[in-house]
């Protein structure tokens, strides 16, 4: 993957590797073709996003929310949750109440 | 078709039944929808009962709510408890959620029925309904055309006489731009003001849930129902909602409306025409119109198409093919991962996780994700400024009218231009509304937008109320 120094303002160096990696990190698999087709489409979208990229605006600072967020606390009482087993049913696999899955990677089968 | 306001009346007074509503509502749904694909599932039997009850609430003498017997759309991201919610994802095919949303358990306790889910762009990304994985829905208006999206299937199904009124979401325009396509009301609040909890996670600084109806004053009846403090959205604002229904037709004597040329000068000239006769009508009415710029804007989009994407990698990590949906086997758990994403998304969704994850990417997280957030800034900013000087901002709500089915699947950034006009409310958290307002020059409707500051839902009902008293008439609904 490109290097810090490579994502100047202004420059999109999205490469071809950018993009295999990207979809890697997020779980993706793709084909020869969706690699050629994805890094021309999105290297579209990060040239529009240039002119955000040039913008000057280190004396802003970010915002994640448009309201200011708090940490929200309910008060400590019981109450009734999801039905263990309607959630249970909705799952791919299930083992005594849990969800079943594939072997980690690493451990021994 | 009869508006929300009248039909919640007649079953109130018992001047109709609930049942009889619910049975026409399926009729014209059983006979409409093969065509125009706006509901990927009717909750026959659950409305019929719905319906049943909401007629005993009323053969007791107690009062059944103010939506009685009203039949809903609800956009296919809201949970409903044991029916099919598939956000338009094959990944979520056959999922039924153990819990409804808030919003649905509200119309229920109004009195309303939940008619059916509609179709929409998976996980709400898109502005044409195309990216379903269920197939495209038609617009009603004209089926060669999209419906707008996200929310492609309830603007459709209120445009189509299905329901009269219709909830969706709205991350980037997606209540507004289709309502502006397919000739409906369509209307985002307040960020907080709607609570949340049961709407699938798209992009969370973002997403709103809001309504759909032929008309202003059934919007804002609806909105009424919705809005309020939620303990289960810890985004949710605590404060009591100002009723909206109260003050609708107090008229605009007065009000100052900025006629922003942001939100006018990129759009088609047919477009940009009905905006500005919009703005005359309301002069004619007494507000004093002014023209305003706020250059800002124009950042928003790019701004965007950043946020929401990095957003969306974050949530949309939930679908690994371990708690619910789709699994497609694999060796060991990240391949699982790794093949039941692959088989389960669909090309906006695989194209925006990567654009989302790449923005958040150790060496480009302050050049694209941190520099967008400051453009954010930027814009709520300028949203201020502009409020000091005027009470409301009207523009267009799309740059055209509906364009041809298919005209833009392959051109993801001519697509997202469609948001550019709607996209400054999101990244502000501010209400908005779509009001249908005549004919481009194709005969298909126009939607004029009135943009309000945080919490503004009462005046920007009350414009758009004389907006729409004002549009030409035989057009829009």
């Amino acid at each position: 993957m490109s290097g810090p120094a490579e994502a100047a303002p202004g420059r999109v160096t999205l490469s071809r590797d950018d993009v295999v990696h990207v979809a890697r990190l997020a779980r993706l698999e793709l084909r020869d073709d969706e690699v050629e087709l994805f890094t021309a489409q999105l290297r579209t979208v990060l040239d529009h996003a240039a002119d955000v990229a040039a913008l000057d605006l280190t004396h802003l600072e970010p915002s994640s929310h448009p309201i200011a967020l708090e940490n929200v606390l309910r008060p400590d009482e019981p109450r009734p949750s999801l039905d263990r087993d309607e959630v249970l049913a909705q799952a791919p696999a299930v083992e005594e109440h849990q969800f079943r899955v594939p072997r980690i990677g690493g451990e021994a089968p | 078709m009869t508006g929300a306001l009248a039909l919640a009346a007649e079953v109130r007074s018992g001047a109709r039944s609930a049942r009889q509503v619910v049975e026409e509502a399926l009729a014209t749904v059983a006979r409409g929808n093969e065509e125009l694909n706006a509901f990927l599932t009717v909750l026959s039997d659950e409305a019929r009962a719905q319906a049943d009850a909401v007629d005993a609430v009323v053969a007791a003498g107690r009062d059944p709510g103010p939506l009685a017997g009203v039949p809903v759309a609800l956009k296919d991201n809201l949970c409903t408890r044991g029916a099919p919610t598939t956000c338009g994802s094959k990944i979520l095919e056959g999922w039924r959620p153990p819990y409804d949303a808030t919003v649905v358990q509200s119309l229920r306790a109004a009195g309303a029925i939940a008619l059916g889910k509609t179709n929409m762009d998976e996980f709400a990304m898109g502005s044409s309904t195309e990216n379903s994985a269920f197939g495209p829905t038609r617009n009603p208006r004209h089926t060669g055309k999209v419906p707008g999206g996200s929310s492609g299937g309830s603007a459709a199904a209120v445009a189509a006489g299905f329901a009269p009124l219709g909830l969706g979401s709205d991350t980037g325009g997606s209540i507004r731009q289709p309502a502006a396509l397919c000739g409906v009301v369509g209307m985002k609040p307040t960020y907080g003001r709607v609570s949340r909890y049961g709407l699938v996670a798209f992009a969370s600084s973002l997403d709103q849930i809001g309504p759909f109806a032929a008309n202003v004053e059934d919007a804002a009846l609806l909105y009424d129902v919705l809005a309020g403090h939620d303990p289960l959205d810890s985004t949710s604002l605590p404060s009591v909602p100002e009723p909206t229904m109260a003050s609708l037709h107090d008229g605009v004597e007065g009000v100052r409306i900025g006629l922003c040329r942001d939100l006018i000068d990129g759009c088609a000239s047919d477009v940009a025409a009905r905006v500005h006769e919009a703005a005359e009508a309301l002069a004619g009415a007494g507000a004093k119109v002014e023209e305003i710029s706020v250059p800002e804007f124009a950042y928003g989009l790019s701004a965007y198409y950043l946020i929401a994407p990095a957003e969306a990698s974050s949530n949309l990590a939930r679908y690994d093919g371990v708690r619910y949906g789709l699994r497609v086997d694999g060796d060991d758990a990240e391949a699982m991962n790794t093949a039941t994403r692959t088989a389960g998304f669909g090309a906006e969704v695989k194209r925006r996780v990567m654009l989302g994850t790449y923005a958040l990417s150790a060496g480009y997280y302050d050049a694209y994700y941190a520099q967008a957030q400051r453009v954010r800034t930027l814009v709520m900013r300028a949203f201020d400024r502009a409020y000091e000087s005027v009470d409301v901002l009207l523009g267009a709500t799309a740059p055209t009218t509906a364009f041809d089915l298919g005209a833009k699947v392959d051109d993801p950034m001519a697509m997202y231009m469609n948001d550019v006009c709607t996209i400054p409310s999101n990244l502000s958290g501010h209400p908005a509304v779509s009001v249908p307002f005549g004919a481009g020059n194709d005969g298909l409707p126009v939607g004029v937008q009135v943009l309000a500051p945080a919490l503004g839902e009462a005046i920007m009902f009350r414009v758009a109320q004389v907006v729409e008293s004002g549009a030409p008439h035989g057009t829009g609904s």
